[in-house]
């Protein structure tokens, strides 16, 4: 073997695989019976996907009057739920296409799971705008198509409009990376299975061989894809943070928005990353090949992407101080001390505080740790949308119409219906496509196996030798 | 398919030995029909003398034309078919098309680029190619021959060559 030996460097894919064990190890929890686990979860998802249907066509036929929205507070749990969605869609383009870019190798692990929860996390984030339009028949208004009412167009100026054009193209392209990246493993699978099985995979193959100028062109289509997709990751949600930032709402109309969006973003998609890769890991035995190195990496990303958080969360309360502009002042006064305080305590707490845990190494290799982490961020960000939102909303111009919002069991029901809907789908996922990527786990295996890096690979290349 | 194919294949197990068996058939001056790998293979584009995709190059032009539709057609709605002031902004607000500018040049590049790159490949939903053989996808690597016209001598040779390359198997199947 030709292969370069580097002791320092951490393996990547533990066990000493051979290609043949990594094609086993990863296609066959997809040929085995669902386990009473894998039963008991989907049970749950599609209860949660139930309740949230029933809700939605509760608010369908009734309107949006069964949400506790009123003149004052616009948006509630429906826009923050929205915001938070999106977020969490945004860390598997990051993390195939922005990794790819740097040529990060522990991207091959978990970027296909990644992908997969970036576009059920869309599927869930664009629910809610359709919902909240209220005569949801009529959704398809806000395309730009000819049409007998004038034709009467869109408003290209607006940042609503510019959501719509970001979330279905990013939902689009992800859709297109990751079903080409699947392509070659779904020929694996294929070419393992029998009868009805072998048809279904067929059809999901494309018809793919592995000829040499195949793979050549499908590199050369991934990297292309990874390039156009890195802009585009950044752009989303930058574009939502617009639909704030372009208002005139003190403590939203700030400049600062776009990059503390994109920010929180991958924060609190690499936390949505983790809680599922820490569960899929374990459940399907893929330990060697999402090990604690890609974990640590992970945590790496999320302590720098908190950071950044908490100092645009310092920033805007500098700004806001430093503006001598009493509204803006008054926000931010009200965002801490105002009547949803606790909702700022939660938000601070999660996302800035907690995540400094992992300046220690052992914090960032422990799994527990991760594991409780990951949830705390996905609270923290969904506080911290709510406080952007609600708090805002409630405390405006005129104290008159100062109000206070809870949600009702309909939006209650409607969010739990969006993790219900992301969970069946992701387990779904699991049953049906590899769960890594299989060719690039066998691409980087020569680089990044046991038995070539770390500490075990002079060893093994001892023993090869003789 | 029009006409059928016979096809004499050898499967080695490693990529390295499959690297050096191309060297060794292209020292010889034998053609190969083809070679599938599990995975990329990264040296397998020179020693093959592939040329480079031209891929990007198509994608480049489809993000072309995304740029010019959305700018176009939002300038041409915005200033002739149905002005309309927002905020007092000018008609021509370039500024703000800019974000539906960049999220079309994006999606045309990249659906036009996929698009293309199955219907070259000829592959899509539904198609079916010939596998040589099942294991090519798990951890074969192969190197076809076409053998139609063949004399007994020639595919000799090319079993010989098999053997001295450090070929598994060599077996034969018309596709």
């Amino acid at each position: 073997m030709s292969a370069v030996v580097s002791p320092i460097r951490e393996p990547l894919v533990n066990g000493g695989k051979t290609y043949h064990q990594i094609t086993e190890d990863i296609c066959s929890p997809t040929e085995r019976a669902p386990s009473p686990m894998w039963i008991a979860a989907f049970i749950v998802a599609v209860a949660c996907l139930g309740f949230g249907v029933a809700s939605i066509l509760w608010t369908i036929w009734q309107g949006i009057g069964t949400w506790d929205l009123n003149r004052t507070i616009g948006w509630g749990w429906d826009i923050t739920n929205f915001v938070w969605w999106v977020g969490i869609g945004h860390a598997g383009t990051l993390i195939s296409a922005i990794l790819l870019l740097f040529r990060q190798k522990w991207r091959t692990g978990v970027n296909r799971a990644a992908e997969a929860m970036t576009i059920f996390a869309v599927i869930c984030a664009a629910l809610f705008p359709g919902i909240h339009m209220g005569r949801i028949w009529l959704a398809f208004f806000i395309f730009p198509y000819p049409n007998t009412r004038g034709p009467l167009w869109v408003n290209f100026n607006s940042p609503l409009l510019w959501d719509v054009f970001a979330i279905s193209t990013y939902f689009t392209v992800s859709l297109l990376f990751w079903y080409t990246g699947l392509v070659p493993d779904f020929a694996t699978v294929r070419d393992r299975a029998k009868g009805f099985r072998k048809k279904v995979y067929n059809f999901l193959s494309f018809g793919w061989t592995g000829k040499a100028k195949h793979w050549q062109r499908w590199e050369a289509l991934s990297l292309i894809l990874a390039g156009l997709a890195t802009p585009l990751v950044l752009s989303v949600h930058t574009i939502v943070s617009f639909d704030f930032a372009t208002s005139v709402i003190p403590g939203w109309h700030t400049t600062i928005f776009p990059p503390y969006f994109v920010a929180g973003a991958i924060f609190s998609g690499f936390a949505m990353v983790q809680t599922l890769m820490l569960i899929t890991r374990k459940v399907l035995k893929l330990e060697d090949y999402i090990t604690v190195a890609h974990i640590e990496s992970m945590n790496k990303v999320i302590l720098l992407t908190g950071t950044i958080v908490g100092v645009a969360y310092l920033t805007e309360l500098f700004i806001a101080w430093y503006s001598g502009y009493v509204y803006e002042q008054f926000a931010f006064y009200n965002r801490a001390m105002g009547i949803y305080w606790w909702s700022y305590v939660g938000m601070m707490a999660c996302n800035v505080l907690s995540p400094q845990i992992f300046w220690f190494k052992k914090a960032r290799r422990s799994i527990f740790v991760t594991f409780f982490m990951s949830i705390f961020v996905n609270i923290g960000m969904w506080f911290e949308r709510f406080v952007i939102i609600a708090t805002t909303l409630a405390r405006d111009y005129l104290p008159s119409s100062w109000s206070y919002y809870t949600p009702t069991w309909v939006e209650i029901g409607i969010y739990v219906g969006t993790l219900g809907i992301f969970f069946t789908l992701y387990l779904i996922f699991v049953r049906v496509a590899p769960v890594v990527a299989i060719a690039e786990i066998k691409s980087i295996l020569k680089s990044a196996g046991d038995q070539y890096t770390g500490p075990n690979a002079q060893k093994h290349h001892e023993e090869n030798k003789h | 398919m029009s006409k059928n194919t016979e096809v004499l294949y050898g499967l080695y197990n490693d990529e390295e030995i499959l690297l050096d068996a191309l060297r060794n058939a292209n020292k010889k001056g034998i053609e190969v029909m083809e070679v599938y790998t599990p995975f990329p293979v990264h040296g397998l584009d020179d020693v093959l003398g592939l040329s480079e995709s031209r891929l990007h190059i198509a994608g480049f032009v489809y993000g072309i034309l995304g740029t010019m539709t959305a700018f176009g057609v939002m300038t041409w709605i915005f200033t002739r078919d149905w002005p309309i002031i927002f905020g007092g902004k000018p008609y021509f607000s370039a500024p703000a098309f800019i974000p539906i500018t960049f999220e079309l040049t994006v999606l045309f590049a990249c659906v036009g680029m996929v698009v293309t790159f199955y219907t070259i490949c000829g592959m899509g939903p539904g198609i079916t190619n010939p596998v040589l053989d099942d294991r090519i996808t798990d951890d074969k690597f192969c190197i076809a021959f076409n053998v139609n016209d063949a004399s007994n001598e020639d595919i000799n040779g090319l079993k010989s060559f098999f053997k001295e390359t450090g070929a598994e198997e060599i077996n034969t199947k018309t596709i």
